[in-house]
């Protein structure tokens, strides 16, 4: 594809606009960013990937994973402000799911180590990781405020800060898994996943598509569950005082 | 204030405020309140609607805790003590009884199951009884019951935590008179058998007179008068006379 053809496909931002306009939506600014960013985004990183591979130097690697991982900090950490530390929360969440899967995946050699796999699946890994714990954070801040009075009971009977919350905070796990797991469960039937479109797309055997998708499937079941509940478990302290008092969140 | 409090005043008092003050939001709601609970009486708490009781039963019971000035439990210093025991040692019965998700044995069940124990079928019963339920409603959904039925299990929920001092927040707002009348026999039995000192926010003037040994009359998050019935009905303070009208008597 030539830079030329790619910029005829702005007219499917057009689109959207469009209809944002005459329906009122008010989401033309949003879509204009929405395009802008990810124009930008993908084309400054296809640079730095271009220059990462042809380099193969190991700590450009880890430098570019510890920069997916600030960005995905640095994204998801709004949706906590309520939880004390929950940049540092999220760093650690994030850095451990990505060493576990990464030593799963090279320690077993699923995968082989250079650059290309590496970074590719990181990516994903923890794309995957924000989301969820974007969705993990939203709940379970708005599961707790909800649910005060029974916590406050719970403590006042002499209950533990873990006890007093500690059905929202399963529900707010397991609601936060549900997207990636029911996505799952029509994946290749609705749609081809992303990935394997472009390895298709690149000309790449589909069987051998398959199989790296599936892997894909699985590597993002085990950080989907893996997320919330470190996240969650990192977290919920940080909403009670040290006399154990369930503090007040503020939600936007 | 009157200072003459009578020989009810004990000098280990179940809890003792020392300057207490509390503040949410930048409004201060509890200010300066210094006064004490004597051991094995029911003090009844009385005021306005907004005066700052249920705060005061939540700073005693730890659930929140004071901006400034000390709370001793039985001489102790509430900081000093593990909030779990503090909890557990002077329970609470909430103004607005909340219900766990589950069944009625589900709560009452909830304080024994928080220290990894079980309510027995025989305990349950045992306790419906105790506060006049039918044990038909052990198998309801909790948040079912109507607002007279959810106090009483609250009431019995707390009371399964044998706590030495109880809290009781308008814990008969709802009922009925005859059952009314069968929560405060409950109450007074168990003060009197078993020696537990009770604090009783009420908004009833009749039943604060007939329960109360040793009065609190709180406004706007002062204590104005504290004292025996007869130094009540005495006090000199405006808020106050125009509170109690000649009710207590
Ligand atoms: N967490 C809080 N944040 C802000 N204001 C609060 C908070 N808790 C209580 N208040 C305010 O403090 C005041 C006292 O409240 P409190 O519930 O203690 O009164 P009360 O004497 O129990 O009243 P009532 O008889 O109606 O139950 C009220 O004006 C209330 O709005
Ligand atoms: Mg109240």
């Amino acid at each position: 594809m030539s830079w030329m053809t790619l910029s005829l496909t702005l007219l499917f931002v057009f689109i959207p606009l469009l209809l944002s306009k005459t329906l009122n939506l008010g989401l033309e600014r949003d879509t204009m960013v929405a395009a802008l960013r990810s124009t930008i985004q993908l084309i400054a990183v296809g640079f730095v990937l271009k220059f990462v591979f042809d380099s193969e130097h190991p700590i450009f690697i880890i430098l570019m994973v510890l920069l997916m991982i600030v960005a995905a900090v640095q994204n998801a950490r709004h949706k906590g402000k309520a939880i004390k530390g929950i940049t540092w929360k999220l760093f650690v969440t994030f850095v451990a799911i990505e060493v576990l899967t990464q030593t799963v995946l090279l320690g077993l050699h699923i995968v082989p180590a250079t650059a290309q796999y590496i970074i590719s699946l990181s990516g994903m890994v923890i794309g995957n990781s924000m989301v969820l714990a974007i969705l993990f954070l939203n709940r379970f801040t708005a599961e707790v405020e909800a649910h005060r009075d029974e916590s406050e009971l719970i403590l006042s009977l002499g209950g533990t800060p873990k006890q007093s919350i500690n059905r929202q905070l399963l529900k707010s796990i397991q609601a936060s898994m549900i997207p990636t797991i029911e996505s799952q469960k029509t994946i290749g039937l609705v749609q081809l996943p992303g990935m394997m479109s472009g390895q298709i797309i690149a000309g790449a055997d589909p069987i051998q598509a398959v199989q790296f998708q599936l892997l894909v499937v699985f590597l993002l079941l085990a950080t989907a569950a893996m997320t919330s509940v470190l996240l969650g478990f990192l977290s919920y302290r940080s909403l009670f005082t040290e006399r154990m008092q369930l503090l007040k969140i503020d939600l936007d | 204030m009157n200072q003459e409090n009578g020989d009810i005043v004990s000098p280990s008092p179940a809890i003792r405020l020392d300057g207490v003050s509390y503040r949410a939001n930048h409004t201060d709601i509890i200010k300066k309140v210094s006064g004490q609970f004597p051991t094995g009486n029911i003090t009844a708490l009385i005021g306005p609607s907004g005066a700052g009781k249920t705060t005061l039963l939540k700073l005693c019971n730890g659930l929140i805790s004071p901006v400034q000035g000390g709370i001793y439990i039985e001489g102790k210093r509430i900081e000093e003590q593990s909030p779990l025991s503090v909890r557990r040692h002077v329970g609470i019965v909430l103004q607005s009884s909340p219900m766990i998700q589950g069944t009625v044995q589900a709560n009452l069940a909830l304080p024994l199951q928080l220290r990894g124990k079980t309510l027995s079928e025989e305990q349950a019963i045992a306790t419906m009884e105790r506060v006049g339920l039918p044990t038909s409603l052990l198998t309801r959904d909790a948040r079912e019951l109507s607002g007279g039925q959810k106090q009483k299990v609250s009431i019995a929920r707390t009371l399964l935590n044998e706590s030495k001092i109880l809290l009781l927040d308008e814990i008969t707002a709802s009922l009925d008179p005859s059952s009314l009348q069968e929560i405060e026999d409950l109450i007074v039995k168990l003060k009197d058998t078993e020696k537990i000192t009770i604090v009783w926010i009420t908004h009833n003037l009749e039943q604060a007179n007939r329960i109360g040994e040793y009065f609190w009359v709180m406004v706007d998050g002062q204590l104005r008068e504290v004292g025996t019935k007869e130094e009540i009905y005495a006090s000199e303070d405006e808020d106050v006379k125009r509170f109690v009208k000649g009710v207590l008597s």
